[in-house]
């Protein structure tokens, strides 16, 4: 099958390449963007690891085709906060204790940017909704679910 | 004494930066100049005997560089305790997940289409399946040059049963079972072995567990001396007992490829593939007879437990061996005959996962006190209350618990207080109309710390002070996420007295970390602590004699805020000018710590001794709401008060509780792989389901119990596996007061809360 030209937003950049039709955007941006911060957790959009923002929503980037984000705007977990200072959710991350081996991390932090940049205060309600698509087996997401709400009202006060 | 300023303290992860920045590499993030891809083709087949494999249009594939099977493998077999796991199976595959043939291409595409071209030709055989099947006489032998089905037997015997139960007024005997549970970690399995790197035969990355134990299996199966394999550990995406022997086993396959091809081989399992291969929780089917007075007082247990080892004995003998000492629960008894058991299947084959032999046993033991408290017209609560442990009492190993502080009514009463626990009994043993109902139960354990009489208990580290004041830490036990690199830089940077920055922990590689055993058994922390304590200790002495002849001071030093300190407050000097002052003066200021657990024993034939060094006590308790229409059972609160000696970081423990609590969460009501005869239906998220954060409860008020403990670091002991153990027993007392009806199979899925059976083929 021939090749596509993708060009689309990843993380401010603009990127352009030649895709397979079927490649899914989370191999684009791991294996040719070598950007390994997203995951791959089951490869079937359960588990909530490979999420990343597509057009500002948080989607499972093994679900999407790369071919199918030409002119969109892509952000992953690299592209979360600036060079010198932390996104409030990771830093947030960080002081509630809410990483312990981190995997599913980066995948939670896409799904919660997504809310806050959709809600700004968001209901405890509306953050577990938010995060029901990630899976975490390390932390029973307690510290996760308060990270979410510090970080919220942090911005709130910006 | 001066107040801590590392330990106790709730200091933020050391690798959490690197996490949330998603610069932290895991095993499948890894490349290597020139890396091939490898795939593995696994069993059709519960059990079927291999007739013929044909690779030749697999290995003409383009791109393909290697197609191995068991026949290019001298040396197949490995394993930690019983070696009798193979690379790839040999003439007969004995459960699903079995390896068969195995192949290594230039992409990852082409490594997948080739594995679709290796043509195997089997002929089925009858499986066994389940301990009741395995253990009959007549049974078929499952594993090759065995004579039957038993993997082990750990009898335990003290007093006299028979005697003991004449004595009861009450005599309840029930039968609980369990089921296969995934570790369900959610990174799937990643290696990479790279040959000839330097001056090693192969070196690995990945997501290795136990370092170690990988390392054995490489240098069995490559016939090689240990000093030429070497394994570099990468973050952990999560672990719970999980990736040990099924990650040698992977090494295994890929440095057979990377040795053959002379180039890197990479293997990364999918969620597939990564549940149907790898190894699960035993299930249990247990048996229980207890015996008390009128009174409530037991005098008698017998028990029974039957563990199914699946395919291989793994880790069997050693998880069954925790299930004997723990079966009878934190009561006296006196008079107690346990047997527990593994058996071989043609199951999937089971391990280690958190909790290790004990989720089971607890959940039948503390299920069953609840039943008897009913059967005597006592409350949960009197009935524990009457039996429980206190100093000095004696297990039914017959040890006496006095080295320690028994902690089992301050954790009961704390856990109680928390969830309102009397006044929810009251009024949930109230009828409650309508088809909402709730319930609230608890449970109790005591557990060993550390390995115990299982192996050998040791564990070392490497403190390393550079001149200009930062410091490397090796640790033989491996960060498995649950935050020992926290842990052990908070332990050094407290014995130093310098800012947790100036840590960095490296990763566990086993050319240079001393060999620790497993990082298993909730021992990191006491066993790894102590031996980082013991470093820096060993690097104080010798800075105490280069003050003295340096800076003119004799007495007692004082580590703290980044310098040294007489006794009286004056600052000697600035930790970093003394590190490049000792280093200019030739004085080396790095150090191997080693810490030996206390003596412990144990006779195989009775069960009796003293087969750990010191135990940790628990409680948990849940407050359900079943909606008595539908089954479906949803937990509301948890209070789980757990005595873990002294918190090194409360942040982390509290951590711990909340991941353990939920996990056992899933374990009691959801997790279901779908078995049937050897089959396995749920091999991905969307069928075999773990708690999501709706499924977690709203609350669970994580209690830190502190007493602290001769044997650990500032008295420090364990949470990992304590957290997970109480959450089954705890939701299912709570499940029965709310329906009135007790369940005795997990999971406690909606048929079984409807019906009170499982709808499922193999229920």
């Amino acid at each position: 099958m021939s090749k596509v030209k993708v060009a689309f937003t990843l993380n401010d950049q603009e990127v352009s390449l030649l895709v397979q039709p079927e490649e899914r955007l989370l191999d684009t941006i791991r294996d040719r963007l070598n950007l390994t911060g997203t995951k791959e957790g089951c490869g079937v959009g359960e588990c909530g690891a490979c999420t990343v923002m597509l057009d500002g929503q948080a989607v499972n980037s093994c679900l999407v085709l790369t071919a199918q984000v030409y002119g969109r705007e892509v952000r992953t977990v690299e592209g979360l906060g600036g060079e010198e200072e932390l996104d409030k959710l990771q830093q947030a991350f960080i002081d509630h204790q809410a990483v312990q081996c981190g995997f599913c991390t980066p995948g939670m932090l896409m799904s919660a940017r997504a809310l806050l940049d959709d809600t700004g205060s968001p209901t405890r309600e509306e953050i577990k909704t938010a995060l029901d698509g990630n899976l975490c087996r390390c932390t029973g997401y307690k510290q996760i679910v308060e990270a979410v709400e510090a970080a919220a009202e942090a911005e709130e006060v910006d | 004494m001066p107040e801590r300023q590392q330990v106790n303290r709730s200091k933020k992860r050391v690798d959490a930066r690197a996490k949330v920045t998603g610069k932290a590499k895991f095993g499948a993030d890894l490349k290597f100049h020139n890396m091939l891809y490898g795939k593995v083709v696994r069993s059709s087949y519960p059990h079927a005997r291999i007739k013929e494999i044909n690779t030749d249009k697999a290995a003409a594939y383009p791109g393909v560089e290697v197609v191995m099977t068991a026949e290019d493998i001298p040396n197949n077999l490995f394993g930690v305790i019983i070696e009798n796991q193979r690379v790839l199976a040999e003439k007969r595959v004995l459960y699903i997940g079995d390896g068969v043939a195995m192949l290594a291409a230039n992409s990852r595409e082409s490594a997948r289409e080739a594995a679709k071209l290796i043509e195997l030709e089997y002929e089925e055989l009858p499986g066994v399946y389940g301990v009741e099947e395995a253990r009959r006489p007549e049974a078929p032998v499952v594993m090759p040059g065995e004579e039957n089905n038993q993997v082990i037997h750990h009898p335990l015997r003290k007093g006299d049963v028979e005697q003991g139960m004449a004595q009861a007024d009450v005599v309840l005997e029930r039968k609980y079972t369990t089921q296969f549970v995934e570790h369900a970690y959610l990174e799937p399995e990643a290696v990479t072995v790279v040959p000839e790197e330097r001056n090693t035969l192969v070196t690995v990355y990945g997501s290795v567990q136990n370092p170690n134990a990988t390392r054995d299996a490489l240098a069995t199966v490559l016939d090689c001396d240990l000093s030429r394999v070497r394994i570099i550990q990468d973050n952990m995406g999560g672990s719970f007992g999980g990736k040990d022997e099924n990650i040698s086993s992977m090494a295994c396959r890929a440095a057979l490829m990377a040795l053959n091809t002379g180039r890197p081989v990479q293997l990364v399992n999918t969620r597939e593939e990564s549940i149907i291969e790898s190894y699960k929780r035993h299930p249990y089917t247990m048996k229980y007879r207890m015996g008390a007075r009128e009174n409530g007082e037991l005098v008698a247990m017998e028990i029974e437990a039957a563990a199914d080892s699946g395919a291989y004995a793994c880790q069997t003998p050693f998880v069954t061996w925790r299930s004997v000492v723990q079966a009878t629960g934190p009561y006296e008894v006196p008079h107690v005959k346990t047997d527990t058991y593994g058996f071989y299947t043609n199951s999937p084959y089971t391990g280690a996962m958190r909790g290790y032999g004990s989720p089971p046993v607890i959940f039948a033991q503390e299920s069953m006190m609840d039943e008897l408290a009913r059967e005597l017209g006592m409350t949960p609560e009197e009935i524990r209350r009457k039996n429980m442990f206190s100093n000095n009492s004696r297990t039914a190993s017959n040890q006496k618990l006095d080295n320690h502080e028994v902690s089992l009514a301050e954790v009961m009463d704390k856990a109680l207080e928390a969830i309102d626990y009397q006044e929810k009994y009251r009024r949930y043993s109230q009828p409650q109309p309508g088809d909402i109902k709730r319930g609230i139960g608890f449970a109790i354990s005591y557990r060993g710390v550390s390995l115990g009489a299982e192996a050998i208990d040791a564990a070392g580290a490497i403190v390393s002070v550079q001149k200009d004041g930062s410091i490397i830490v090796y640790s033989g036990l491996a960060e498995n996420g649950q935050g020992l690199k926290t842990i052990f830089s908070q332990i050094a940077a407290e014995e130093l007295g310098v800012s947790l920055d100036r840590i960095t922990h490296m990763e566990t590689d086993t050319s240079i970390s001393p060999e620790s055993g497993s990082t298993v058994a909730s021992r990191s922390t006491l066993m790894g602590g102590s031996a980082v304590k013991n470093a820096a200790e060993n690097i104080k002495t010798v800075i105490k004699e280069f003050v003295a002849e340096e800076y003119d001071y004799r007495g007692e030093i004082l580590y703290r805020d980044d310098a040294l300190f007489t006794i009286e407050g004056s600052k000697i000097v600035d930790f970093p000018e003394l590190a490049a002052s000792a280093f200019h003066s030739g004085v080396f200021l790095s150090s191997y710590g080693w810490y030996k657990a206390p003596g412990i024993s144990w006779d195989e034939e009775t069960g009796q001794g003293r087969p750990y060094f010191t135990y940790v006590y628990g409680c948990q308790a849940a407050e359900v709401e079943v909606d008595t229409g539908t089954g479906e059972v949803r937990v509301l609160n948890m209070a789980a008060a757990h005595d873990v000696g002294k918190a090194i970081n409360p942040a982390n423990v509290r951590g711990q509780i909340y991941g353990g609590t939920v996990m056992a969460l899933g374990h009691a009501l959801m997790e279901d792989l779908g078995f049937f005869q050897g089959y396995i239906s749920h091999t991905n998220f969307d069928e075999y389901l773990i708690p999501t954060v709706k499924d977690a409860p709203d609350n669970i008020d994580a209690i830190i119990v502190e007493n602290p403990d001769p044997a650990g670091p500032y008295g420090a002991k364990s949470i990992g596996e304590p957290a997970m153990e109480l959450g089954g027993a705890a939701i299912n007392n709570a499940l029965a007061q709310a329906t009135g009806r007790r369940l005795r199979d997990l999971p406690l899925n909606l048929e079984r809360v409807l019906l009170g059976r499982n709808l499922s083929r193999e229920g």
